[in-house]
């Protein structure tokens, strides 16, 4: 059964919410056997919230971030996005269901290295046959501070110039929510800050809803939740 | 926009993107050159094709013949006129010439000013004189005579002598008659006459036994259109000839000529379709990002596939049209050079292989390419949180079996032949499967031995192992590469040696018919003597095939008209204990000890008229019949030049019956008057001087043997260049990796003695079973498509090893080396 996320649930009379996870289990084969990656995660998140994700390095934050956004399948338990039940769409219809509605920032910024600033910001806007396109992206990378950078090639940008392009291409479709997964940790203190910036910034301006995933307890703490992992499980009553 | 119209605008950009980005250069590369090799080889194959045909009409006279037994209708010639086309009229028939006293039976051939269309005739003036080329016809009240006609009557050059009603004077010695042709063996000596005479000598009379003929020639459209055009206007009584009917000697070099031309566009298809596939595969590997961040953002398979295929067909579109445009320019140097050499006589490129060049564009694309481009759909989107992650190897499954698809067809296509395609697409196919077993054992038995070797061989041993599936599409590559390499270069030239070997320089340009039975030894002795070896004198006696089995046989039977000819002809039979060096028994076996009413027939023969073995024939000999049940059928090297005969008894099966002898000798240049002195010791004895015919073939082979060499040039070239792009594949991942392996402390030379290691292993095991493949196939094409017999070259398994191991080493390391001229940093920094 679908609902529209922010609508009051007529049976709980709570907003429904954008995500929700119950039960949350991965296990994948290794040499050594089944492999449990994630186990019994439930969370549920509101229209507009900003959850972050902390958690030491190999202790299942991208596997989790992944499998909110609907990128991977878990092996228990049932994922929500935008009110629809994850596991009862196929590849295509999880597909279906992002497009336009979700946002990506990756650690590694994911730039296609053979398109300009402005065409990787364009890239999602076109594939949504949006007509605005150009124009659209253009604003979008004034709005990071790159309106001058619109026509260089990722190789040609530093680390940061990358990301802030990225966080462009990711706001542009004003999508419902976005997944960051780390979005500074390739960056030295200084540029992750100024990227920081602006991802609040621009969250903060389109009332997206933001699940943030990173190492780093001072990044979590812009975030008005928190959620811990330690080894594939969330740590109850972890530090808010 | 409608959906259909954004999806399109999509893809034009993101093809634009990718054109600009350099990421289809490669691949656009092979493209080019496969059109190119293809429009290319089919441009020029085109031309020559023209120029034999051209050749091959000099033996008729003309391009195209009507003959019948009445005279045609006037509004043939009309037509021919309105179309631009020359004609002229002929006809011929037997007659009693006299000489005073003497007579003699005569092939008589009224010819009408401008004849022949095609040739030339030559003419002497005296008997056994030099003779030289003349572009006139006999004027009216004057004939040409062939020697052997001045001979029978004793007359020369300025007798009169009487033809029907008219006396007639002999001006010229007829030497060369381009279109003298039908059964060599059996034909009356010649005169030939003024068209306009023919009325005033009262010889043509309704029920004579005389064939018309109409010559036609003109270029090639004006010809097939008007062969076209005349279709079902043709009179049931005249039947339209060309060449290949006409001489079997010159069929058989036309349709080797048109296998090796065939077999060359082939190698181009082949060569082509491994860089195409090659070059795809990058393409894909490399485009796996960019696929998995559209899923992230929402693109469904099926439109990662649609726009993929649209980028695809573009490619393929403008491929084909560059390709084509390419090939047409570099068809144009060969021909230049190609057209000195031939003496300037080859003709105008038709346009006919264009849409050839752009579909094999289409078909390669699809085929080749489009199957690891498939495979990127199903880039998982996770790939963007786990970059390892990619779905299985892009090439393989429904690549293999689509590559394959695209392969037969287009080979089929482009080879003409379905013999020559069949062959050549077993031993490619049989050449991959050995290479990718071998391939596959290589990495298997290498991650074995990679503990036992130094470091540098560890870096590289461990490389080709650790990238098996990788190593196998390459080693896969490379070897087809090679293999179609060996057969270009070595395969090639003994192929064409063969073809040469066939009609060596002492064939036999001089035939003695019509010698009597009492004159055979002395014959023999005397050629003897004069140094030209024991000539073997063949009996013939002359037959018509009366009886199949227990059915009459009747031209009306075959709705073939080289059966209904055939059919209608006598046959020239003969006897032997043994059958000709040249002959080989194909089905049945040879006449044992004391057989009589047994028959071995030609296959050809027994093809064209449905005689199969254990049939009894019967034929009519002199008004009588005589027997035979099939019991062997040969083949027969009709372009040997050797005697040969459709049918031969055993000895005694056709003792009493009215038998003559003949033979073939090569008679060496500057002895001419040994001829002279023959026929002047034997008045009766027939000699046929078949020099022009054999320099014609010889000229055909020679001047094809040329082309294909520059053809195969130009697909070698191709073939280079494919297997470049072939070890270029993986070169960034080996960037990377060494580029890493510096980084962690690997000396230069280690890095470097672990690219040879590898490259030097991949490129042997590659080399030594292309050559496989290549003798394999070389000998198959030899046995089974070309007819000649076939020794592989040992030199072939040294030159695939070593081009295996200095070619694919050296061009990988070119590829690679950079690497280790530029700080480690930068290539990391690049990524793979
Ligand atoms: N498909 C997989 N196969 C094997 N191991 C995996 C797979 N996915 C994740 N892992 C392992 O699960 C653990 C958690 O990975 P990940 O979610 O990437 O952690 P994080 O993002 O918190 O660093 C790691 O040890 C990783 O190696
Ligand atoms: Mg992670």
């Amino acid at each position: 059964m679908r609902a529209t996320p922010g609508e009051l649930d007529a049976a709980t009379g709570r907003a429904v919410p954008i995500v929700r996870a119950e039960r949350l289990g991965k296990q994948v084969a290794s040499p050594e056997g089944r492999l449990t990656i994630l186990e019994d995660i439930d969370l549920e998140l509101a229209p507009g919230e900003q959850l972050a994700i902390v958690g030491a390095s190999g202790s299942g934050k991208s596997t989790l971030l992944g499998l909110l956004a609907g990128l991977d399948l878990p092996t228990q338990g049932s994922v929500w996005l935008d009110g629809t039940e994850l596991s009862t769409l196929d590849e295509d219809g999880r597909a279906r269901l992002r497009a336009g509605r979700v946002g990506f920032v990756f650690q590694s910024f994911q730039l296609l290295p053979g398109l300009t600033a402005i065409e990787n910001v364009m890239l999602p806007l076109e594939l949504a046959g949006r007509a605005d396109a150009a124009a659209l992206a253009q604003e979008t990378l004034a709005r990071v501070g790159l309106a001058a950078r619109a026509r260089h090639y990722p190789a040609q940008l530093s680390g940061g110039e990358q990301q802030r392009v990225a966080l462009a291409r990711a706001f542009a479709p004003q999508p419902a929510i976005l997944f960051a997964d780390e979005p500074t940790g390739n960056l030295d203190r200084r540029t992750g800050e100024t990227v920081v910036g602006l991802l609040f910034e621009l969250n903060r301006e389109l009332g997206t809803t933001l699940v943030l995933v990173t190492h780093d307890a001072g990044l979590a703490a812009h975030c008005n939740r928190q959620l811990t992992l330690d080894a594939g499980r969330l740590v109850v009553g972890a530090p808010s | 926009m409608s959906a259909a119209a954004r999806l399109l605008a999509l893809a034009l950009r993101q093809t634009w993107r990718d054109a600009r980005g350099g990421e289809l250069r490669v691949l656009v590369a092979a493209l080019v050159i496969a059109c190119a090799a293809v429009a290319a080889v089919g441009f020029f194959t085109d031309r020559i094709r023209l120029v034999l045909e051209r050749q091959a009409g000099e033996l008729l006279a003309a391009d195209l013949v009507i003959a019948g037994t009445q005279p045609p209708a006037d509004f043939l010639d009309a037509e021919a006129g309105r179309r631009g086309l020359a004609h002229a009229r002929t006809l011929t028939f037997p007659s009693v010439v006299l000489n005073a006293d003497a007579s003699a039976l005569a092939e008589l051939k009224a010819v009408a000013p401008g004849y022949p269309l095609r040739g030339a005739l030559k003419t002497a003036p005296e008997p056994y004189a030099p003779a030289a080329d003349t572009r006139e016809t006999p004027a009216p009240g004057t004939v040409w005579a062939d020697e052997r006609l001045l001979a029978e009557l004793g007359a020369g050059v300025g007798s009169t002598l009487d033809v029907g009603a008219s006396r007639l004077t002999v001006t010229r010695v007829l030497a060369y008659e381009p279109d003298r042709g039908g059964d060599l063996f059996s034909l009356a000596p010649r005169l030939m006459m003024a068209l306009a005479d023919l009325p005033a000598t009262q010889l043509v009379q309704p029920g004579s036994r005389v064939t018309w003929r109409l010559l036609l020639a003109g270029t090639p459209e004006a010809v097939a259109g008007y062969r076209d055009w005349l279709g079902l206007r043709l009179p049931a009584s005249m039947r339209v000839q060309d060449v290949r009917e006409a001489r079997p000697e010159l069929r058989v070099a036309l349709e080797r000529a048109g296998r090796f031309l065939g077999l060359a566009a082939v190698a181009a298809v082949l060569v082509a379709g491994v860089g195409i596939a090659i070059a795809a595969r990058r393409y894909a590997l490399r485009h796996r990002d960019a696929v998995a961040l559209m899923r992230c953002f929402g693109v469904t398979q099926g439109r990662v596939l649609a726009l993929y295929s649209i980028e695809l067909a573009l490619l393929g579109l403008a491929g084909g049209l560059a390709g084509a445009g390419l090939g047409w320019l570099a068809q144009q140097g060969l021909a230049a050079i190609l057209g000195e050499l031939a003496g300037g006589t080859l003709p105008a490129a038709s346009w006919r292989p264009l849409p050839a060049a752009l579909a094999t564009g289409l078909v390669a694309v699809l085929g080749y390419a489009a199957p690891p481009l498939a495979q990127l759909r199903k880039v998982p989107p996770l790939r963007v949180l786990r970059r390892e992650l990619a779905p299985a190897d892009a090439w393989t499954g429904a690549a293999y079996v689509s590559a394959t698809l695209a392969a037969a067809a287009l080979v089929l296509w482009q080879a003409g032949e379905p013999r020559l395609a069949a062959w050549v697409l077993a031993g490619t196919a049989a050449t991959a499967v050995l290479l990718a077993l071998g391939a596959w054992g290589l990495t298997r038995l290498l991650g074995r031995l990679r503990g036992r070797v130094g470091v540098a061989w560890r870096f590289g041993l461990a490389n080709v192992s650790r990238r098996g599936g990788a190593s196998i599409v390459q080693v896969v590559a490379i070897g087809l590469g090679l293999m179609v390499l060996l057969v270009l270069t070595l395969v090639r030239t003994d192929l064409l040696a063969g073809w040469r070997a066939s009609l060596p320089p002492e064939a036999p340009n001089r035939f003695l018919i019509n010698v009597q039975p009492g004159e055979v030894e002395a014959l023999q002795a005397e050629l003897h003597a004069a140094g030209l070896g024991a000539a073997t004198l063949h009996p013939m006696v002359r037959g018509r095939l009366t009886q199949i089995g227990e059915r009459p046989v009747s031209a009306a039977d075959y709705p073939e008209p080289r059966a209904q000819r055939l059919v209608e002809r006598e046959f020239n039979l003969s006897w032997a204990e043994a059958p000709q060096p040249d002959n080989r028994i194909v089905a049945g076996r040879w006449f044992g000890p004391g057989a009589r009413a047994e028959v071995s027939v030609e296959q050809g023969l027994a093809g064209t008229l449905g005689i199969r073995l254990g049939d009894r024939l019967r034929f009519a000999v002199a008004g009588q019949s005589v027997e035979g049940t099939v019991t062997s059928l040969r083949s027969v090297e009709w372009d040997s030049f050797h005697v040969n005969f459709f049918v031969v008894f055993p000895p005694g099966a056709l003792d009493g019956l009215p038998a003559t002898w003949i033979t073939s000798f090569h008679l060496p240049a500057g002895r001419q008057a040994l001829i002279a002195e023959l026929v002047r010791a034997h008045p009766s004895v027939t000699v046929l001087d078949i020099d022009a015919l054999l320099s014609k073939v010889r000229e055909i082979i020679e001047r094809v043997v040329l082309g294909v060499e520059y053809v195969f040039l130009f697909t070698l070239a191709a073939g280079l260049a494919v297997l470049y792009a072939a070890i270029q594949a993986t070169r960034d991942e080996r960037r990377y990796e060494a580029a890493l392996a510096r980084t962690l402390g690997a000396s230069r030379r280690v890095v470097l003695q672990g690219l040879i290691a590898e490259f030097a292993v991949l490129g042997l095991l590659a080399g030594v079973l292309a050559a496989a493949g290549a003798s394999a196939l070389g000998w198959g094409l030899a046995q089974q498509v070309f007819d000649f017999p076939y020794r592989p070259d040992p030199l072939l398994w040294l030159a695939g090893a070593a081009a295996g191991v200095f070619g694919v080493g050296l061009a990988g390391l070119a590829g690679t080396r950079a690497v280790l001229d530029q700080p480690p940093l930068a290539t990391l920094r690049a990524g793979v």
